[in-house]
Formats: C-alpha cells, sequence, structure tokens
C-alpha cells in the first residue's frame, strides 16, 4: 500500500496529504520519522497540505495535531474525512465569543 | 554517518573569541542623510559593503536605542572584519564606533559636518582600503560546529511548512542545542495560539513570564490598532493551503524550535548569554527579524519557505528550505536546500536534517547562498514608533 499520509505525531487525531489524495483509495499514515502508524480509506478527495481524519471524531471533540489541540469538531467527523474551517474551529475564537467546551 | 559530519569547516576566529563565516568590510551609515557617502566609498573600494538604511535622524528613547544597537550588533557580528562608520555629526558617530571596537576590530568613524561628502568620502576610502587590505589578509582556520550562532524564522508559510520544512529545522536545531550551539527563534507576532507551547519549553518560570509578557504587549498593540487577529488568521491564502484555525498555523511555526528548551528571553538585537535555544522578541517581517538576529551575533540564517519568500541580509547569510514542489520548481534560483523528497517518502526527518546541514558546513565553508549571489541584501531596521 502507498505511503500518502504524514503525522507529526502518532496519537495526532489528524494527519496531513503528502500529495493529492482522492476518494476510495486506500494510504499509509506514517509520522516524519517514516514510522508506520496507520492505514486509512479516503471518503472524499484531500488536496495536499490538508488534513485527514484519522479516526471517527464525535461533535465538539478537541482535534489533536502536533500532539495538540488546534481546534474543536463543530460537527461528527468520520475517518477518511476531509478535516478543515467546514467541519473544524478555532478554541481561541470559539473562547473569544465565550462558548464553553467539554474535552 | 550522515555526509555533513564528514566535512572539516572553517571560518575567521575573531579577537573576542567569536567565529564568523564572512569577512565582509562594512561601510555603516549612522542616519538616512549620510547615506550617499557611505555608498560613495563602497563604489571607489572593492570588497566593501554598504549599510544605507532610512532612519537615525530625531529618534528618541527605546526606538533610538534599538536603531543603534541594531547598526552596533551588525558591525559587532563576527562576519564582518572591519568596520567604517559615517553620520552627519561627530557624537552620535563615536557611539557607534566606540561600541564596535570593543570587539578589538577595526573600527572608524567619520563625520560630515565641517567636511562635506567629497572629503568625507575621500577620508573614508583610504581607511576603507586599508581594512580590505587587513581583512583579505585574514586566514579561514578550522572551527567547531558549537562555533556557529544559528538563526531560524519562516516566511509565506504554506502547509509544507509546518508539515517538513519547520520540522526540518527543528531537528537540525535539536542536534545543535545538544552540540552546544546558541541559537536564536522569535516571531512574537506570530506564535498566538501556540504561546503554551512555547511557555513550556522556557528553561524556567521567569524566562517563560519575561515571554509571556512580550506576547501581551503586542497582543495590546493589535488590539489599541482596532485590529482582530482572530478574525484575520490564518489568512484566506493558508486555508486555501489547508491551514484551519490560528493554533495550528502558530503550531506549525514553533516546529522551527524543536524539542529544544528556551535558555533566555531577549530584547530586539540583544546578544544571547549562553548556548542554547533564545526567544527574542521580534517582527514576523522577514528582512526586519533577520536583520535583528544579525544584529544579535548570529552568523548564518535557515529560513524556511512555502510559497517562496526571497529575503536574504548583507552580513548573514541566508539558507532557504522549502518542501513545497511547486516553488522548488518556479523559483528554483531562490531555494538552497529542496526537502520537497520528504512529501514523496523519499528520506524522513532526519534525511531531511542530514540535507540541511551538508548545505550549512558549504555556506560555512564559503558557498554563497541563493540570496547572496542574487543580491539579496536586506538591511531593514524595526521601527517601535514614529520619530519626534
Amino acid at each position: 500500500m502507498k505511503k500518502g499520509v504524514l503525522l507529526h505525531d502518532a496519537a495526532d487525531d489528524v494527519g496531513v496529504a503528502a500529495m493529492d489524495l482522492k476518494v476510495g483509495e486506500e494510504v499509509e499514515a506514517v509520522t516524519l520519522e517514516g514510522k508506520l502508524v496507520a492505514q486509512v480509506k479516503l471518503f472524499e478527495d484531500v488536496p495536499l497540505g490538508h488534513k485527514v481524519a484519522m479516526r471517527d471524531m464525535a461533535s465538539e471533540k478537541h482535534i489533536l495535531e502536533y500532539g495538540r489541540a488546534i481546534g474543536y469538531a463543530v460537527a461528527p467527523i468520520a475517518a477518511g474525512e476531509h478535516v478543515h474551517v467546514h467541519n473544524i474551529q478555532s478554541l481561541r475564537w470559539a473562547a473569544s465569543k465565550s462558548k464553553v467546551l467539554e474535552h | 554517518m550522515a555526509t555533513y559530519k564528514e566535512i572539516p569547516l572553517t571560518g575567521y576566529r575573531r579577537d573576542n573569541g567569536r567565529v564568523g563565516i564572512r569577512n565582509h568590510v562594512l561601510i555603516i551609515s549612522v542616519d538616512d542623510i549620510s547615506n550617499a557617502a557611505v555608498e560613495g566609498v563602497t563604489r571607489l573600494i572593492r570588497g566593501t559593503m554598504a549599510l544605507p538604511h532610512p532612519y537615525g535622524r530625531l529618534q528618541f528613547g527605546a526606538d533610538l536605542n534599538l536603531t543603534f544597537n541594531t547598526l552596533i550588533g551588525t558591525g559587532m557580528n563576527p562576519n564582518v572584519a572591519a568596520v567604517v562608520v559615517i553620520g552627519i555629526e561627530p557624537n552620535w558617530t563615536d557611539y557607534i564606533v566606540s561600541a564596535i571596537a570593543k570587539t578589538g576590530k577595526p573600527a572608524i568613524g567619520f563625520s560630515i559636518e565641517r567636511s562635506g561628502d567629497l572629503k568625507t568620502i575621500e577620508k573614508a576610502s583610504w581607511k576603507a582600503k586599508e581594512f580590505v587590505h587587513y581583512a583579505s589578509e585574514l586566514p579561514r582556520v578550522p572551527i567547531d560546529w558549537k562555533e556557529i550562532w544559528v538563526s531560524t524564522k519562516c516566511g509565506e508559510s504554506d502547509t509544507t511548512s509546518g508539515l517538513a520544512s519547520n520540522p526540518t529545522v527543528g531537528r537540525v536545531f535539536e542536534r545543535l542545542e545538544k552540540n552546544g550551539n546558541t541559537l536564536i527563534f522569535g516571531e512574537t507576532t506570530e506564535v498566538t495560539g501556540a504561546e503554551d507551547k512555547i511557555m513550556e519549553q522556557c528553561a524556567t518560570p521567569e524566562v517563560a513570564a519575561q515571554f509571556k509578557a512580550a506576547f501581551d504587549n503586542y497582543q495590546e498593540l493589535v488590539e489599541s490598532q482596532g485590529v482582530s487577529l482572530l478574525g484575520t488568521q490564518p489568512t484566506e491564502g493558508n486555508i486555501r493551503g489547508g491551514l484551519s484555525t490560528i493554533e495550528e498555523k502558530a503550531l506549525g511555526n514553533v516546529e522551527k524550535m524543536g524539542r529544544c528548551t528556551v535558555a533566555s528571553f531577549l530584547q530586539p538585537a540583544e546578544a544571547p548569554r549562553g548556548p542554547g535555544l533564545h526567544f527574542m522578541d521580534s517582527s514576523s517581517a522577514a528582512a526586519e527579524m533577520v536583520t535583528l538576529c544579525c544584529a544579535a551575533g548570529a552568523v548564518l540564517h535557515l529560513f524556511t519557505t512555502g510559497q517562496g519568500n526571497i529575503i536574504g541580509n548583507p552580513v548573514e547569510p541566508v539558507i532557504k528550505l522549502s518542501a513545497n514542489p511547486l516553488t522548488v520548481a518556479t523559483m528554483s534560483e531562490h531555494i538552497d536546500v529542496d526537502i520537497s523528497g520528504l512529501l514523496r517518502f523519499e528520506y524522513n526527518l532526519d534525511g531531511a536534517a542530514d540535507r540541511t546541514m551538508e548545505m550549512m558546513s558549504h555556506t560555512i565553508n564559503g558557498r554563497l547562498t541563493c540570496a547572496e549571489t542574487l543580491r539579496h541584501d536586506e538591511f531593514v531596521l524595526t521601527k517601535l514608533y514614529r520619530s519626534a
């Protein structure tokens, strides 16, 4: 199976497409050190540099990348889905609007 | 063994013990109106480099100090062999000369009042010629990796920056920190969303508090201008590239620090007092930030770019890294280290760091960077507020 997704941290919820990935493709997700972490089947097209969900996530879950929260899910997200501004939002931005969130 | 380890390094050992990788004779303007004389000298004397700039008159307080500290720090930089300083009047000119002369390198000043440009150019050119003879006789000597002070900054970032080129610099910095090098990063204005991570990596609560105070100060400045960062970050271009939130953008930026400990907090242009990684309060404007790093004493800069920032610096060579396949193909004359192979899984992070350190070795030994060959000599002073 070809490698297609890079992970900053093995435990991250999202990986980054290292090339343009097409719906239905199955690719390996590896860390920057080159360690195989998982396989993921693309639920939709994800262009180079965009994020792919590594697992199913409930709405309001904090999304980990770089081993840290980069925002929270504003809708349920399935493994292999494109993760971007349509389904996640900044926690900073949320905090500025006084929205209370659970981890 | 990685190739870079087999390359012997050479440099210029200065009287104050610091090591330089270039051997410039600088002609520095104290102020805007002395630029013509400074450039007059460099037109006459081969082997000199002019540092003209638009400020130095009627500045006051911290803003004046920063301009002078930047000029002095640049003259003190070990990439500089000798310095001629030209200003309109003698007091400020002497102030800068005597600070630079503390390094032990030849430094002399000329003021234009009571001489005019032409006589000043003549007198300064005689000295500049003498300094060029002196500098061109200085030999390169064997040096150690740990004697190289390295700074870093990213620009025109995209997702390949956070994904590949910034972590590559992070890995290089982790190796250099272990080796005992002195390292500088900063960009107070670009770490919003990752300030917690920086604070966690600070050596002591005091360093973390100093960083946080500078960070908060910047946030207040932004808000005092009626601007909301949260509404503007990430930018439309960032979003097209795949960045979703301000936290994600900032975390990608601070990948450049790797797992290094932040040993101290530096004021703009302030020299580190020991080895390790130091955070310098600085703008994210590329030329301003690199100019401050150079003034703080860094002799080699690692600049990561996604979409292709083309910045250089007259005194501190800037090595450019990119992992964006389109940028390395369409702007190849600007990119020193192509690490797009990381995205094609041709090598891992250590492989990308090895490639970077190999290019650093050649650059230390005298290979000109892309920015040096293309005459990207951006010397840009950071202005804190308007002049009187």
